[in-house]
């Protein structure tokens, strides 16, 4: 087979920066299985960046798969469907993974999964498209859970040229992202000339790093297929460096575009999405049926079975843990990879829309914390080039004028600086107190 | 039900390189030399590293004691500041002025300025130039290899041409470990492929030493592979906490030291001045280190 295109990349920034992190994709070649049944399950109705829906159902209504449970007319919002066929117990106050409060829909399950009658959507134009992806509940599933309709609106008034799909996956451990490429591979590659062809794009590039070859190998059939007449589909191979996969990192690396402090791809012309949003928001346009299960990676030292699980939205983190046979003595549960994944406070914290993974780990991995050597390694790892280091003395002396100055707001949280540094500090924490005082003080003025 | 769970700030995995196994990978890398300056210069040279090791390593351990601080020994900072001041002595030197010289690195140099990472100059070559300037006589008296007899010349004091060979496997006089060029390399080579140091600064360093000896008629070769150079270079102009933290900032660090170096050896009176470039720079790696400061990822396109 001949390959239209291949461009080994280079890591990004300097040769003595960008991390190589161990891959454990144990759970790779993994075919995915289907959760069974979870009796109850409780979905957040805030499951994005932006605004609460407000519930549409009370308790005691009966709901099927896909019945709209939750809206808003607020700008930010995505609507919220039913995971399961059931009755509504209750509507409850929850505490969201970043520690906000959102209200939630608790559903009984029946047990028979009834459908509601999906009539997939008419899609003509670019508004159709992102109308679409308003109503398919898509949020960013790379992990951010940014509305999908409102990344896709700018594209609607021709201001986007280059699509860009993120199949980098650069956290270890995860590998949802690579099977659903090859296992949903007919929605990834429709996905891409939907949005090709509805948004009129000019160019597509689909980036993926080397550590998934198969991947790589079938994602060439997408850049030679036919629709792709004028030849502007590329596979880009990036180097197995973290953090290839972050948005401004992967804008550049594959258009050479710098995305200002504060902007969105959107604002040079870019379009980026993950790999498994098109598959789901193709799935939407195919069968009209809205996100409501979601593929994870179910892995750690904990869990005995690591497998790849298709979860119902709103299933408990616990009925997930036990279906992979995960240990008892538990002493840290993540909600995405361990690079920028959050850690729970308990297993009956929900599985949302944007999850992509559930990382159990036992034992205590803390690192000891030294004094500061001053070696410059969370310099060199930073890939928006800032000096971790020196905000955590700005902090530590209460310099705040000098946070502003070491341009603490444009961390991008990745995680390097505290991976890779020898004394053990918390520098990404410290970034991140950094940006709270920043925040406060813009705030009292 | 799973509870009792940790949580904490993300990232949950590290890379497992820590100062302690970077300390390591240094003493690591320094014995070659170490070895070979017993070999070459006999038991007294095993002695004084012995003593210099052991003097730092009460020395902060008293420190930490009177001063009701976590023991800190741990880290190996203490083992490779004794080390390092060893190779930078005469094998001849009495065994006291060796113990006063560690004890001046971990006391005076380091944890008076508040220990580990906030010392502004690299101990071991601080200490070696207060030793330097205190007992002149005796810490310039050197050994032939293989015999307790005291040399008349240096290959930088003295005037005699030196071979490449004798240059390469360290058959003159001078340190216990600045001879061998050879097991000085080899010391890098491995710092640099186990990521522990950037090879900017050494390079930049011995680059210009070269270039600006040639320039002033001076033997380039005999220039580079002569006195302390490369275990400067190598193991003190790259220490972590008395260097620039970027690669900009090396290059100027390595530029400067090689220049000071060369003007010392050619101008000033003292036959060697890498001891002294390095505690010079040192003292502006605060400046370079707000002057090539990068600016973020985006920025241009921020200012526009």
């Amino acid at each position: 087979m001949e390959y239209k295109a291949e461009e080994v990349l280079k890591p990004v920034g300097k040769i003595f920066g960008a991390l190589k992190l161990p891959h454990r994709k144990n759970t790779a070649e993994i075919e995915t299985v289907k959760l069974p049944l979870p009796k109850v399950v409780t979905i957040p109705l805030k499951q994005n960046i932006g605004a609460e829906c407000e519930p549409l159902v009370k308790a005691g209504d009966k709901v099927l798969v896909g019945t709209k449970i939750g809206d808003s007319d607020k700008p930010f919002s995505v609507p919220v469907h039913s995971s399961v066929s059931g009755t509504v117990k209750e509507i409850i106050e929850i505490f969201g993974v970043a520690g906000d409060t959102t209200r939630a829909v608790v559903i009984e399950s029946d047990g028979e999964m009834a459908e509601e009658d999906f009539t997939p959507p008419v899609i003509n134009t670019a508004e159709d498209l992102v109308k679409a992806a308003r109503d398919s509940g898509l949020v960013g599933l790379g992990g951010a859970g940014f509305p999908t309709h409102i990344k896709l609106a700018p594209a609607a008034n021709d201001s986007i040229d280059t699509l860009i799909v993120n199949g980098a996956e650069c956290e270890p451990y995860i590998t949802s992202d690579y099977r659903t490429c090859i296992e949903h591979f007919n929605d990834v590659i429709d996905g891409v000339y939907l949005l090709k062809e509805k948004l009129g794009l000019k160019k597509v590039v689909i980036a993926v790093e080397d550590n998934k070859p198969e991947a790589i190998k079938k994602l060439y059939e997408i850049a030679t297929d036919k629709r792709d007449e004028d030849n502007t589909v590329r596979i880009m191979r990036l180097t197995s460096r973290y953090p290839q996969g972050a948005e401004k990192v992967l804008v550049y690396t594959t258009t050479k575009r710098k995305i200002p402090f504060g902007k969105l791809p959107a604002d040079v012309g870019c379009l980026v999405m993950n790999i498994t949003s098109i598959a789901v928001l193709n799935k939407y346009v195919r069968t009209g049926k809205p996100l409501v299960a979601k593929l994870l990676t179910v892995d750690g030292d904990a869990v005995r079975q690591p497998k790849n699980v298709l979860v119902p939205i709103g299933t408990p983190i616990s009925d997930v843990l036990d279906f992979c046979s995960t240990e008892e003595a538990v002493s840290k549960i993540l909600y995405g990879g361990p690079m920028m994944g959050v850690a729970v406070t308990s297993d009956s914290a929900v599985i949302t829309k944007q999850n992509n993974a559930v990382l159990a780990f036992k034992g205590d991995n803390a690192v000891s914390t030294t004094p500061c050597i001053r070696c410059g390694k969370c310099a060199a790892a930073c890939p928006m080039s800032l000096t971790p280091a020196a905000v955590e003395t700005a902090v530590n002396l209460n310099l705040n004028q000098k946070l502003a100055k070491l341009n603490v707001n444009y961390c991008i949280e990745c995680g390097s600086c505290s991976f890779t540094c020898p004394a053990g500090r918390p520098l990404t924490q410290t970034m991140r107190t950094a940006k709270g005082i920043l925040r406060r003080e813009k705030n009292a003025k | 039900m799973r509870n009792n769970l940790t949580v904490s700030s993300s990232p949950h995995i590290h890379s497992g390189v820590t100062s302690q196994s970077i300390m390591l990978d240094v003493i690591i890398a320094l014995l070659p030399a170490a070895v070979y300056g017993v070999f070459i210069f006999g038991w007294r040279a095993a002695v004084l590293i012995a003593v210099c090791v052991a003097s730092a390593v009460l020395s902060e351990f008293l420190w930490n004691k009177a001063l009701k601080k976590p023991n800190s020994l741990g880290d190996l900072t203490a083992v490779v500041t004794g080390l390092l001041l060893a190779l930078n002595l005469p094998s001849s030197l009495p065994v006291w002025m060796a113990a006063l010289g560690s004890a001046i690195a971990i006391i005076v140099v380091k944890q008076m300025f508040g220990g580990l990472g906030h010392n502004f100059a690299n101990p071991a070559i601080t200490a070696r130039i207060v030793l330097m300037v205190s007992f002149p006589a005796a810490m310039t008296k050197f050994f032939e290899p293989f015999s307790m007899t005291v040399s008349s010349a240096t290959p930088l004091a003295g005037g005699a041409e030196y071979t490449l060979r004798e240059l390469f496997f360290g058959m003159h006089a001078g340190t216990i470990g600045e001879t061998s060029v050879v097991m000085l390399v080899i010391g890098g080579l491995y710092l640099v492929m186990r990521r522990v140091i950037s090879p900017i600064i050494p390079v930049s360093f011995i680059g210009t030493v070269f270039v600006f000896s040639w320039v002033l008629g001076a033997n380039p070769i005999q220039a580079i592979f002569s006195g302390g150079l490369l275990l400067g270079a190598i193991f003190m102009a790259t220490d972590y906490v008395t260097s620039p933290t970027f690669n900009w900032g090396k290059l100027i660090f390595g530029i400067g030291c090689g220049i000071i170096t060369v003007v010392i050896r050619q101008f000033a009176s003292l036959p060697e001045g890498v001891s002294y470039s390095i505690l010079v720079m040192n003292l502006l790696v605060p400046h370079i280190n707000s002057l090539t400061m990068p600016k973020p990822f985006g920025w241009e396109a921020d200012k526009k």
